[in-house]
């Protein structure tokens, strides 16, 4: 293994994690909820009354977040690699698991590993093994 | 207020996932790529989130209601299970071949380009999938019954 030292920014990274996981305390003080991104767009799927408008409060939340950050300081790259095609399997992937692994990176990965919940760790394990053996194929078997 | 709440904590959470590097696609693949030149960068998002929550958290669980009043709405199941298993397979795979998870995402939208956009509806439709499936495993189920 050999590290990336010219991409390694662990003191943003670190910011950037303390911002997610205060917002996350935050919004289950405040409105009771949890931030699992995969559940929050997922349950406006199955629109329920009084269970739609904080939804897109919080997707708005993100989503205009770049504009915010943008306003301030230049925006880092995205960086897509993945084509067009790929890019839509990988979508279906991950909205079909997250619904039935009851969550994603936020849900399970920051929420519940927070809260010390077993079935998070166990989600958690399971994703991040399915994505260091896929990225293992597709650069260096197929690759 | 709920409302606003929601949506501020949306932008704190999304300008998290920028300031941390998550936000790029090609970040999220160099710390998956262990076999290549890996960057743990991402590991430190998820260390300074989980220590921030764990202090926090048993605290603000103890509470009967919400600052605002919500009911607190804190996930109950502990089963560990085949669809938890399977789910979190399935989306680690997809996560892997494209560097996206569904906040990442959310985030890039209004970065411009395409790309987040046909990630984006294609995840919206696998999640549709899933409630077309549970809703007619339902419906099969309540006739056996």
């Amino acid at each position: 293994m050999t590290i990336d030292w010219n991409n390694f920014t662990p003191w943003a990274s670190l910011a950037g994690g303390v911002m997610i996981g205060l917002a996350s305390a935050l919004f289950l003080l405040f409105n009771g909820k949890i931030a699992g991104i995969s559940g929050i767009v997922g349950g406006l799927l199955r629109p329920a009354r009084g269970d739609v408008v904080w939804r897109i409060a919080f997707v708005a939340g993100i989503v205009v977040s770049p504009l915010l950050f943008g306003a301030a300081r230049a925006l880092p790259r995205v960086d897509i690699e993945a084509s067009y095609p790929l890019l839509i399997i990988a979508g279906l992937l991950v909205g079909v698991g997250t619904r039935y692994g009851s969550g994603c990176t936020s849900g399970h990965g920051v929420n519940g590993l927070s809260r010390g919940s077993l079935r998070s760790v166990v989600a958690t394990a399971a994703f991040m093994f399915a994505g260091f053996v896929t990225v293992f194929i597709a650069r260096h078997v197929l690759g | 207020m709920k409302v606003v709440s929601a949506l501020l904590a949306g932008l704190l959470f999304g300008l998290g996932l920028i300031v941390s590097g998550m936000s790029d696609p090609s970040k999220v693949l160099g710390f998956l790529d262990l076999a290549g030149k890996w960057d743990p960068s991402l590991a430190f998002v998820m260390g300074g989130a989980v220590v921030i929550g764990a202090l926090m958290f048993p605290f603000v669980s103890k509470r009967k209601s919400s600052i605002f009043g919500n009911t607190m709405r804190l996930p109950t199941a502990t089963r560990i299970d085949r669809r938890l298993v399977l789910g979190g397979l399935t989306f680690g795979v997809g996560w892997g071949l494209a560097g996206y998870c569904p906040g990442p995402a959310l985030a890039s939208l209004a970065q411009g380009g395409g790309k987040p956009w046909v990630f984006f509806i294609a995840m919206l439709i696998g999640m549709a999938l899933f409630e077309v499936i549970e809703r007619a495993k339902g419906k099969r189920a309540s006739k056996a019954a």
